[in-house]
């Protein structure tokens, strides 16, 4: 009954608005009904196009989010959030905007949305890791999640139950409180389908992300169960795992036999059903996957980008014991993506330095050297955290696959 | 030249025909495709470098990134959108970039589109009713 009473405008017209595009989704779906959600990840951000459309004032910015977000030909005022949603993308640097190249206008327009993001209630985490500043859903918990890489991590480490949503039916679920009742959202949905056998045994955070890479390219969208890992991975291995299967693939749930919530045995993994097939991971298919992540050839390299999906705490003490006594190169750009909540813990330096013109690119993130060749035309280097930072102390490419 | 009816699902109602642009190969919103310019550009992927504008799009699925509904969406706020999707695997990425692009779409066919579809082919999309190639 609340479901009508919505969908025929009793609460307003943005939660109608949503509303019908949530049944407009969710019958492209195929789905029987929607469920309720009380933990939504989403963010809006006025110049996610690329026309940028002016606003002088935040009602401007309330109609850019209601056109882009809730595909509507009418602009409304965004009202306050019905469930606990987090704000995952800010778009810029608070205090290095300009030298991220962020122009004054554009930096003018972000600032009045967050504005409204703020007014309605949303939580200001600006991560792609909620899980990292607390947002931790319980097994068995609905969620509608945006980012391929915090889906995965909440469906397959923590046991939550997400789909990989859209800005727009994440925002529409921000507003209703509900989602499809489909895909990752049923337990059937969530058995495993492809058994990978483990020969070689991933040990490093780059070995781990070699493994989602190749993996996620084979089984694309459906659900690998690894199989023979001996030694417990840790966030940020199961963090770039996951990041990388759900790039090279579209990789939204995996299990670890013995290690992740919903495979404490390979029968509980698959359900008592068999595989669709059978692959293994060993020397060769981690080669494969290494070679194919790197799309440069010139060794001296003047970006390294490091925190794709963002750093943990872990990871930046790690950054900060290699670099330790030593200086980045003067020809090289250092950055490190990492929430600003942490950043304050952890009082991190190295974005403060002037950006250079960049012609060649490493990266630790499996994520990162997939699209940035596409996106930004960089050629890249695919290695190690270790490897990344010899490379922004050098200027020099010297990572390997050892 | 002979004609051949597929039936399927609808996923968005509407009717339409226009060329076919079939591939092979499942496309990433962020990071796959340029929405002003309206064509592919993921780096290994055989479309690289196309136009997929007014083309009826036959595609596996969706892949990538929560993004790439926004970069669909985008395509149809530009004038780069495909004019009708025909696709073989659900999934939220390609059911929100259907329902936002406004324009036919229909899956779930009863003879493989990738197979049947050649680019090229002259493609009526009557997502009520079936699929004239």
């Amino acid at each position: 009954m609340v479901k009508k009473t919505v969908l025929d405008g009793g609460e307003g017209l943005a939660r109608q608005k949503a509303m019908e595009l949530l049944v407009r989704y969710g019958e492209a779906l195929g789905a029987e009904r929607l469920v309720d959600t009380n933990n939504v990840c989403v963010s809006l951000t006025a110049s996610g196009y690329s026309t940028e459309m002016p606003a002088n004032k935040e009602s401007d910015v309330d109609a850019t989010l209601s056109r882009m977000y809730l595909d509507s030909d009418e602009p409304f005022e965004i009202p306050h959030v019905k469930a606990y949603t987090c704000r995952l993308i800010r778009e810029m640097d608070p205090d290095n905007w300009e030298i991220q190249g962020i122009s004054p206008a554009r930096h003018e327009i972000n600032l009045l949305t967050e504005k409204v993001c703020s007014r309605i209630g949303m939580q200001l985490m600006h991560s792609c890791t909620p899980y990292l500043l607390g947002n931790v859903p319980v097994m068995g918990e609905h969620c509608a999640w945006i980012e391929s890489s915090a889906v995965i991590y909440c469906n397959s480490v923590l046991g939550g139950r997400t789909n990989i949503e859209g800005m727009e039916s994440a925002t529409a679920a921000m507003l209703v409180g509900k989602t499809p009742y489909w895909g990752y959202q049923h337990e059937e949905n969530r058995l495993g389908t492809h058994l990978v056998e483990v020969e070689y045994q991933p040990e490093s955070v780059m070995d781990w992300g070699l493994l989602g890479y190749y993996v996620g390219e084979i089984v694309q969208e459906r659900v690998p169960v690894i199989n023979g890992v001996l030694k417990a991975p840790n966030i940020a291995r199961l963090k770039h795992h996951g990041a990388s299967a759900a790039s090279s693939g579209g990789v939204e749930m995996y299990h670890i036999v013995g290690f992740t919530p919903e495979a404490h045995s390979l029968e509980q993994a698959f359900g008592g059903r068999r595989p669709v097939s059978t692959l293994k991971f060993g020397k060769a298919e981690r080669r494969k996957a290494y070679d194919n992540l790197t799309s440069a050839r010139d060794t001296d390299v003047d970006f390294i980008m490091l925190g794709c999906p963002h750093y943990n705490l872990e990871e930046l003490w790690n950054a900060g014991r290699l670099l330790e006594g030593r200086q980045v190169h003067s020809n090289v750009n250092l950055w490190i993506f990492t929430p600003r909540a942490l950043k304050t813990i952890a009082d991190q330096e190295g974005l403060t330095d002037s950006p250079k013109e960049v012609r060649t690119a490493a990266t630790d993130s499996a994520k990162h050297a997939h699209y940035m060749p596409a996106m930004l035309g960089f050629p890249t280097w695919f290695g190690s955290q270790e490897d990344c930072i010899q490379a922004a102390i050098t200027g020099k490419w010297r990572g390997e696959l050892r | 030249m002979k004609k051949i009816v597929l039936h399927g699902r609808k996923v968005v109602g509407g009717c339409t025909e226009g060329e076919a642009l079939v591939t092979r190969d499942t496309i990433a919103g962020w990071g796959g495709i340029d929405p002003a310019k309206g064509i592919v550009i993921e780096r290994r992927h055989e479309l690289r470098g196309q136009s997929f504008k007014d083309k009826v799009l036959v595609f596996p699925g969706n892949k990538g990134s929560s993004g790439t509904s926004m970069a669909f969406h985008a395509t149809r706020l530009l004038g780069t959108a495909p004019k009708a999707l025909i696709f073989n695997d659900m999934t939220t990425k390609v059911a929100l970039s259907s329902v936002l692009l406004r324009a036919p779409a229909m899956t779930g066919l009863d003879r493989n589109p990738l197979e049947v579809i050649k680019t090229g082919d002259w493609v009526k999309v009557d997502a009520d009713n079936g699929i004239e190639r």
